[in-house]
C-alpha cells in the first residue's frame, strides 16, 4: 500500500488489484477453494497479509461468508473457481439472497477469448447467478476491475442487503494495469430509500396510540438495520407486546418482559394468538413469509398494518398496509419514537384500559401454553437437550443450525440476548448450512463460544468441514440431535401422509469418537438423559472443536404446529394419541 | 421461397399490457429484466428495445398478459434492478402504442393495383417491388394492424414480421437518479419521492 500514498502509477495485475480492493473494503478475512482459473489470484494471495480459509467444497465457502456476514453484518467474501466451483456456490447465494445477508462472491472465469467455446471448466455463472444474487458482474477488462468490486459491496451491503457475485477470466487476473483506487460509486439507476417519509410515520405515531391492542412483529430488516435499541425503545415506550420472527430473534433481548417469541408455524402459542387478536400490527424488516403468517387471509384478521422495510416492493406484497413506510428500520424508528415521545403526554391515556385488557389476555395465553419442554428419565427428549444448551449459552452463545425439527426447538428454547448470535437458514432452508455457518461465525468472533446444531442429516450433508475445524482448531461445539430420522420430514409424514415413513431412516450414522478421531479432535455420544448435562459442558470445556452426538427420542414431533394452509390461531399443541410405530 | 399460410394470429388486446422500462445498455441488463417475468412463468407478448438519445440508456417496451396485483410487484422487483432506472406501467395510464409490420405479399399482375390501393388505405406502403410480389411496410395501433393483415390474407399467402409495441407516456415522469457515494460508505437519499408511488401503487 505504500506506494499507493504517493500517488504514483502503480503496475500490477488483476489478482493483487483485487486484493488491494478487498482490502480496502476492510476485508479480514475470506473463505475460498482455489482452481485452474484462480490460479493467478491464489499467486497473489502466497504473499498478501488477507487471511484465506480453505474450505473443503465451495458450497460451504458461501455458508461460512454467509455466517460471518450474520455473526458481524459485515460483508462476507466468498472465492471459487469456474465451472463447477461456481456452480457450487449456486445454493449459498440463494441462501443469502432469501435472508438478505450481505455477500460478496469471487468466481473465476476461463479466459475472456475461451468464454462461449465450451472450455474445460467453464460455465455461464454470469447467467446461472443472475437469479441467485441482487447483482451480478462478468469483468471483461481489467480496468473496470476496481470499480465493480467496490460497487459490489456498495451493493451487497447497502440498502436491503444480498449476495453480489463478480466473475472474474483468468486473463483479466493476469493482465497487468494500473492501480487507482476508486473514490465513488456512481449506480443511477440503484436507489435506496432510507429515511422515510416523515408524514406517514406521524400518521404511524397517531395509530399507535389509538391502538388498544398493537402487536409489535419484528424480523431480520430490524438486525439488517442494527436497529436493536431503537425496536428496545419503541417496545417499552408503546409498552406493546412483540414477537420476533426466526430472522429477528435475538432483535429484541429474549428476557425482555414484552418478548412473547416467535410466531408462526412453529411459533408459540400466545404470537399466534397475540398476532390473531391485534387491532394494529406494526411490522418492522418483515416480509410476512409464508411460515409466518400460515392462510394469510386470516393472518392477523382484526388489525390495521403499519409496513416499514426499505424495500419498496416487500410493502404490501403479502399483506396489504394501511401505512406503508418505506425506510430503514433503524431511521424510521428514530424518528417514531420522537414523535410518539411527542405525542405521548395527549395520547397515552387514550387507549389505557383497553391496552391493559390486552396484555391480561396476552399473559393468560402465555401462561395457558408455554413451549414444550418434555422431559424423561429414560431416552434424551430434544426439548431437553435444547434447554441444556440454553443454559449453558445464558443467552450468549453463537448457536447456528441446519434445518428441520432441531432448528425449530432450537428457536423455541434457546434464549438470544442479544442479535447476531442465532444463525440459520431461514428463507431457502438450506440442509448442511450449520457446521459451515458456524466456521464462518467463529472466525468472525473468536471470542464467542459457538454451538454448531444441527441434525444427524444436516450434518452428514456438512461433514467435510471436519477437516476445516481439525485444521484451523477452531473451537466450534457440534452438537448433533441424531433421532435417526429426517425428523421433520418424518413428523410431515406421520401427521399427514397416514404415518407412512418413506426414505426418512437415516441408518449407519457414523460412530462419532472414531469420526472425530480420525480427523484429530474429540467427539463421543451420549444416551442417557442423566448424562446430558455433563457431556455437553465436558464439550464446551474442551479448547478444540468437539463432537458431541445426541441420541434423542427418535418420533418426538415439534409444536405447537400450524398445518400447511391453516390460520395461525389453529395450532396443533401436540399429540393427542402418542403415535407407535 | 416458402411462403406462410395460415391465419395471422391475433392479440387478445383487450387483455394485454404494456410495461416500459428505461435501462442501461449493458450485457445482461434485458436478462434481468425479462428474467422477472419468465421465474414467475409469464410469457411476454412482445418485446422491443433500443437506444435513447443517451447512447448509455435504452428504452423497452414490454407486452404482457399478467393480472394487476402481480404486474404492480414484477414492476417494483424490476425497478429494485440494478440496471433499471425507471419501470412504469403505461396499461391504464395516457400513452400512444405503435407497431410496425413488414409484410412480403404475393402480387400477381391482375392484383397489383388493388393491393397498393389497399396499403394506402391503411396508410402503409411498398418498398419493395418485386416479379413475384411487394414488401409493404404499415404502422398503427396493433389493432389496426390486425386489420390490414386480415385484408392483405384476402389476397393470398403472405409472410409478415411484427416489430412488437413500442409505447411512450404521455405524461412527464420524473426520474430520480442515484447520486455518487464515497466507497466504503454509505449514503441514502429523501423518502418523499419513494412513498408516493408506495401509495398510489
Amino acid at each position: 500500500m505504500s506506494n499507493l500514498m504517493n500517488g504514483a502509477p502503480n503496475l500490477m495485475n488483476g489478482a493483487k488489484m483485487l486484493l488491494e480492493c478487498l482490502a480496502r473494503e476492510g476485508v479480514d478475512c475470506f473463505f475460498g477453494y482455489p482452481g485452474g482459473v484462480t490460479l493467478p489470484f491464489y499467486d497473489a494471495l502466497y504473499d498478501h497479509a488477507i487471511k484465506h480459509v480453505l474450505v473443503r467444497h465451495e458450497e460451504n465457502a458461501c455458508f461460512a461468508a454467509s455466517g460471518y456476514a450474520r455473526a458481524t453484518g459485515k460483508v462476507g467474501v466468498c472465492c471459487a473457481t469456474s465451472g463447477p466451483g461456481a456452480t457450487n456456490l449456486v445454493t449459498g447465494l440463494v441462501d443469502s439472497l432469501m435472508d438478505s445477508i450481505p455477500i460478496v462472491a469471487i468466481t473465476g472465469q476461463v479466459s475472456t477469448k475461451l468464454i462461449g467455446s465450451d472450455a474445460f471448466q467453464e460455465a455461464d455463472t454470469f447467467g446461472i447467478t443472475r437469479s441467485c444474487t441482487k447483482h451480478n458482474y462478468l469483468v471483461k477488462n481489467i480496468a473496470e476491475l476496481p470499480q465493480i468490486i467496490h460497487e459490489a459491496f456498495y451493493l451487497a451491503s447497502s440498502g436491503r442487503p444480498g449476495p453480489v457475485l463478480v466473475d472474474i477470466p483468468k486473463d483479466v487476473f493476469q493482465a497487468q494495469g494500473h492501480y487507482e483506487p476508486v473514490d465513488q460509486i456512481h449506480l443511477r439507476g440503484y436507489r435506496v430509500t432510507a429515511d422515510g417519509h416523515t408524514g406517514q410515520i406521524r400518521r404511524a405515531a397517531q395509530m399507535i396510540w389509538e391502538a388498544e391492542r398493537p402487536m409489535i412483529y419484528a424480523g431480520g430488516g430490524v438486525i439488517a438495520s442494527g436497529a436493536e435499541p431503537e425496536l428496545r425503545e419503541l417496545v417499552e415506550r408503546v409498552d406493546a407486546p412483540a414477537v420476533c420472527t426466526l430472522m429477528g430473534l435475538g432483535g429484541l433481548p429474549a428476557d425482555h418482559p414484552n418478548f412473547i417469541s416467535m410466531p408462526g408455524m412453529h411459533g408459540s402459542y400466545a404470537a399466534n394468538m397475540g398476532l390473531t387478536g391485534c387491532d394494529l400490527l406494526i411490522a418492522l424488516g418483515v416480509r410476512f413469509d409464508d411460515r409466518v403468517t400460515g392462510r394469510l387471509a386470516a393472518f392477523a384478521p382484526n388489525a390495521r398494518v403499519i409496513h416499514v422495510d426499505i424495500d419498496p416492493a416487500e410493502v404490501s406484497k403479502n399483506r396489504q398496509a394501511d401505512i406503508p413506510i418505506v425506510g430503514d428500520a433503524k431511521r424510521v424508528l428514530q424518528k417514531l419514537n420522537k414523535l410518539l415521545a411527542e405525542l405521548e403526554p395527549t395520547a397515552r391515556n387514550q387507549s389505557s384500559a383497553g391496552k391493559r385488557a390486552w396484555w391480561k389476555q396476552i399473559r393468560e395465553w402465555k401462561d395457558e401454553h408455554p413451549y414444550d419442554r418434555a422431559h424423561s428419565d429414560d431416552e434424551i427428549k430434544p426439548q431437553h437437550l435444547m434447554t441444556e444448551i440454553d443454559r449453558l449459552s445464558g443467552g450468549e452463545a453463537i448457536v447456528a443450525t441446519d434445518v428441520g425439527q432441531h432448528q425449530m426447538w432450537a428457536a423455541q428454547l434457546i434464549r438470544f440476548h442479544h442479535s447476531r448470535l442465532w444463525i440459520n437458514s431461514g428463507g431457502l432452508g438450506a440442509m448442511g448450512f450449520g457446521l459451515p455457518a458456524a466456521i464462518g461465525a467463529q472466525f468472525a468472533r473468536p471470542d464467542k463460544l459457538v454451538f454448531a446444531i444441527v441434525g444427524d442429516g444436516g450434518f452428514q450433508m456438512s461433514i467435510p468441514e471436519l477437516a476445516t475445524l481439525a485444521a484451523y482448531q477452531l473451537p466450534v461445539k457440534i452438537v448433533v440431535m441424531n433421532n435417526g430420522y429426517l425428523g421433520m420430514v418424518r413428523q410431515w409424514q406421520e401427521l399427514f401422509y397416514n404415518n407412512r415413513l418413506s426414505q426418512v431412516k437415516l441408518d449407519c450414522f457414523p460412530d462419532v469418537e472414531k469420526l472425530a478421531g480420525a480427523y484429530g479432535f474429540r467427539g463421543s455420544t451420549v444416551e442417557r438423559p442423566g448424562e446430558l448435562a455433563g457431556a455437553l459442558e465436558a464439550a464446551v470445556r474442551e479448547p478444540g472443536p468437539y463432537l458431541l452426538n445426541v441420541k434423542v427420542s427418535p418420533l418426538e414431533n415439534v409444536y405447537p404446529m400450524v398445518p400447511a394452509g391453516g390460520a395461525i390461531n389453529e395450532m396443533v399443541l401436540g399429540a393427542a394419541v402418542p403415535v407407535a410405530q | 421461397m416458402k411462403w406462410f399460410s395460415g391465419q395471422p394470429y391475433r392479440w387478445p388486446n383487450n387483455m394485454l399490457q404494456v410495461i416500459s422500462v428505461l435501462l442501461e445498455n449493458k450485457p445482461g441488463a434485458l436478462m434481468r429484466v425479462t428474467g422477472l417475468l419468465s421465474a414467475r412463468g409469464y410469457n411476454i407478448e412482445s418485446l422491443t428495445v433500443a437506444r435513447t438519445i443517451d447512447p448509455d440508456l435504452s428504452r423497452m417496451s414490454i407486452v404482457v398478459d399478467v393480472d394487476d396485483r402481480l404486474r404492480a410487484q414484477v414492476i417494483k422487483q424490476m425497478n429494485k434492478l440494478v440496471n433499471v432506472l425507471q419501470a412504469t406501467d403505461l396499461t391504464e395510464a395516457p400513452a400512444v402504442c405503435r407497431e410496425m409490420i413488414l409484410l412480403r405479399v404475393r402480387a400477381p399482375m391482375d392484383k397489383r393495383s388493388a393491393i397498393i390501393k389497399e396499403a394506402e388505405i391503411f396508410g402503409a406502403r411498398v418498398v419493395d417491388s418485386s416479379l413475384d410480389g411487394f414488401v409493404i411496410e404499415a404502422t398503427g395501433d396493433p389493432e389496426k394492424l390486425d386489420e390490414f393483415l386480415d385484408v392483405m390474407q384476402s389476397y393470398g399467402n403472405m409472410e409478415y414480421t411484427r416489430s412488437g409495441s413500442i409505447a411512450v407516456s404521455l405524461e412527464a415522469r420524473k426520474l430520480r437518479l442515484q447520486p455518487p457515494v464515497p466507497v466504503a460508505g454509505v449514503q441514502a437519499e429523501s423518502a418523499e419521492e419513494e412513498m408516493d408511488g408506495v401509495l398510489n401503487g
